[in-house]
């Protein structure tokens, strides 16, 4: 069920250059189905900025109802939530859309990310690997400066990074790396840019694949229509990423 | 014991709280959060003859307390409303004023003649305001002929009273008030979005895939409480405003310049449980103001 909470702040540090991981605590929590759902948070409980911000989960812990979010500290709204300290507390509202569907995965899956878009996908290794599934994650980044989680993503498996100035890894798109990895595996799940969604769609026109999309939001929960895009199993209609998605299985989303 | 309850033609309102048309949709999401049976009315999302995918994307953007968008009517057109959207919302104990939207008079007719028979609907509201459909819309709404006609051909078929949603982007609101008035309006729905652009800071481009968009949010009400008043000052036609509402003390503002009742819209964005929560404080807010029913407190602005 979707809540409205004012979550208490229990950690906030940058970890990669502008990249802010935050751990908040509260009752919703307990709430969240599946890894790739996200959450929208009032970054200010003043009219500006206005709008609320919808940001993944990278990390959850039932046990001690708490998550953790990791966003790019860009615009006005996200630097101002980098600001909270442990002990503030922060409106929001969630969990919000349909995440990554864990229980496709048979033996082996490969996690796709692409900077702001890698996150959700260490909740969903935590998740798969838990199962008893091998996972293989190939993560983007623009810069060395910008690599966060590796170490986190080594610990439960086969990791390549890539980055497009060549800082770290290697140097280019997370295709690149496909590009030379075997086609061993039965499931992917992807997160990140549209244009790497639609990269590693093409790559792998024979598999079974789930991908995260992003889209400009208003309410977040499918009423204002703002976060549309067109599907290939209708002409005359359009599937919200808030409240249909985020998460679409490949071949689905016209982007 | 204060009295939220507020008469207006076709709506027996249990209080005047009310989200705003395009804020809600169909109150299907809002429905998962909160019982629709506390609010005074629905106004729910336009809806148009035939299905409406609406504009590209991106369709919306922050503005400085405000957002502008430009969805473009989005909306699965009229046999799905009247066949599965209303049917389902009649399980809530609340009026619903449907909203009108067409590119043409016959539209128009013909959509509001069809929705004004569904049992749940109350009063129509015609949408002669929408900035951002290329065709009708607004040019309904600037031209004073043009909407008393309007206005006219919609009071002949509909089984309801007729609202009509005004648009701010006039020089004189008050003269197309006035010309709805003559058309045989039942009442005022004020204002629609204030049109607007925003541009990316790095290329120049404009950020709304349709390049102008509606602005909404608190940024806009001090141009809407203005524009209420001056309408209330010229007609005594009942006024549901809106504009910019984000908390109990702007209701408050909008009831004292005249409005009747009051629709919250950017604000459900904001928090999805504005419009119970102003409906709980506004008993206390009346105490605190020395008032005990809504009506009371209506037009007092002109009074003082």
């Amino acid at each position: 069920m979707i809540k409205q909470e004012r979550m208490v702040v229990t950690n906030q540090q940058e970890i990669a250059h502008h990249i802010f991981e935050l751990t908040v605590q509260g009752e919703l929590t307990g709430e969240m189905k599946a890894p790739g759902q996200f959450v929208h948070v009032r970054v200010a409980d003043s009219f500006e900025p206005l709008l609320r911000r919808p940001i993944s989960v990278a990390s959850i812990d039932y046990e001690s109802n708490q998550f953790t979010m990791i966003y790019r500290a860009e615009g006005r709204g996200t630097t101002l939530l980098s600001e909270k300290k442990a002990g503030d507390t922060v409106d929001i509202l969630g969990p919000l859309g349909n995440g990554f569907p864990v229980e496709q995965a048979k033996q082996k899956a490969y996690l796709i990310g692409g900077g702001i878009g890698v996150p959700p996908l260490y909740e969903l290794a935590k998740e798969l690997n838990a199962k008893g599934i091998e996972t293989v994650h190939i993560l983007g980044f623009e810069s060395k400066g910008a690599v966060f989680y590796e170490d986190k993503f080594r610990a439960l498996g086969d990791t390549h990074i890539a980055t497009v100035d060549g800082s770290h890894g290697t140097q280019g798109f997370v295709t690149h790396i496909l590009n030379e990895l075997p086609k061993d595996f039965d499931t992917y799940y992807s997160c990140g840019p549209t244009p790497m969604l639609e990269a590693v769609q093409w790559a792998y026109p024979e598999k079974q694949g789930f991908l995260s999309y992003e889209q400009r939001m208003g309410c977040g929960i499918g009423a204002c229509f703002a976060c549309v895009c067109r599907t290939t199993k209708s002409e005359t209609d359009y599937i919200k990423v808030c409240s249909d998605g985020p998460v679409f299985p490949a071949g689905v989303v016209i982007s | 014991m204060t009295n939220l309850n507020v008469q207006l033609p076709g709506l027996d309102l249990k209080n005047p709280i009310m989200p705003a048309s395009g804020c809600f949709g169909f109150g299907k999401e809002y429905s998962q959060l909160y019982d629709l049976s506390a609010l005074g009315a629905i106004m729910i999302k336009a809806t148009t003859v035939e299905t409406r995918l609406g504009n590209p994307t991106p369709r919306v953007a922050e503005t400085a307390s405000g957002m502008l968008n430009a969805i473009g009517l989005q909306n699965p057109g009229l046999q799905k409303v009247l066949g599965e959207e209303l049917p389902r919302l009649e399980q809530y104990d609340v009026p619903i004023i449907a909203n009108v939207a067409g590119t043409t008079t016959e539209d128009y007719v013909e959509v509001a003649k069809a929705i004004s028979e569904s049992p749940n609907v109350h009063a129509l509201e015609i949408n002669i305001s929408c900035p951002n459909v290329k065709q009708g819309g607004i040019t309904f709404g600037t031209d004073p002929d043009i909407a008393r006609e309007l206005t006219r051909a919609v009071k002949d078929v509909s089984s309801v009273p007729v609202y009509i949603k005004l648009s701010p982007n006039v020089t004189d609101i008050v003269s197309i008030a006035k010309a709805v008035e003559e058309g045989g309006a039942d009442g005022i729905t004020m204002i629609n979005t204030l049109l607007g652009m925003r541009l990316d800071a790095k290329t120049g481009r404009p950020v709304i895939a349709n390049i102008t968009g509606g602005l909404s949010g608190p940024a806009v009400k001090p141009v809407a409480l203005r524009m209420v008043y001056e309408v209330r000052k010229q007609t005594e036609l009942p006024i549901i405003g809106m504009g910019g509402v984000a908390d109990v003390n702007d209701v408050i503002d909008f009831l004292s310049a005249g409005a009747n009742a009051v629709a919250v819209g950017t604000a459900n964005f904001v928090n999805p449980f504005i419009c119970p929560e102003i409906i709980g404080q506004l008993p206390g807010k009346l105490h605190e103001l020395g008032y005990e029913s809504i009506e009371e407190l209506v037009g007092r602005s002109h009074r003082l």
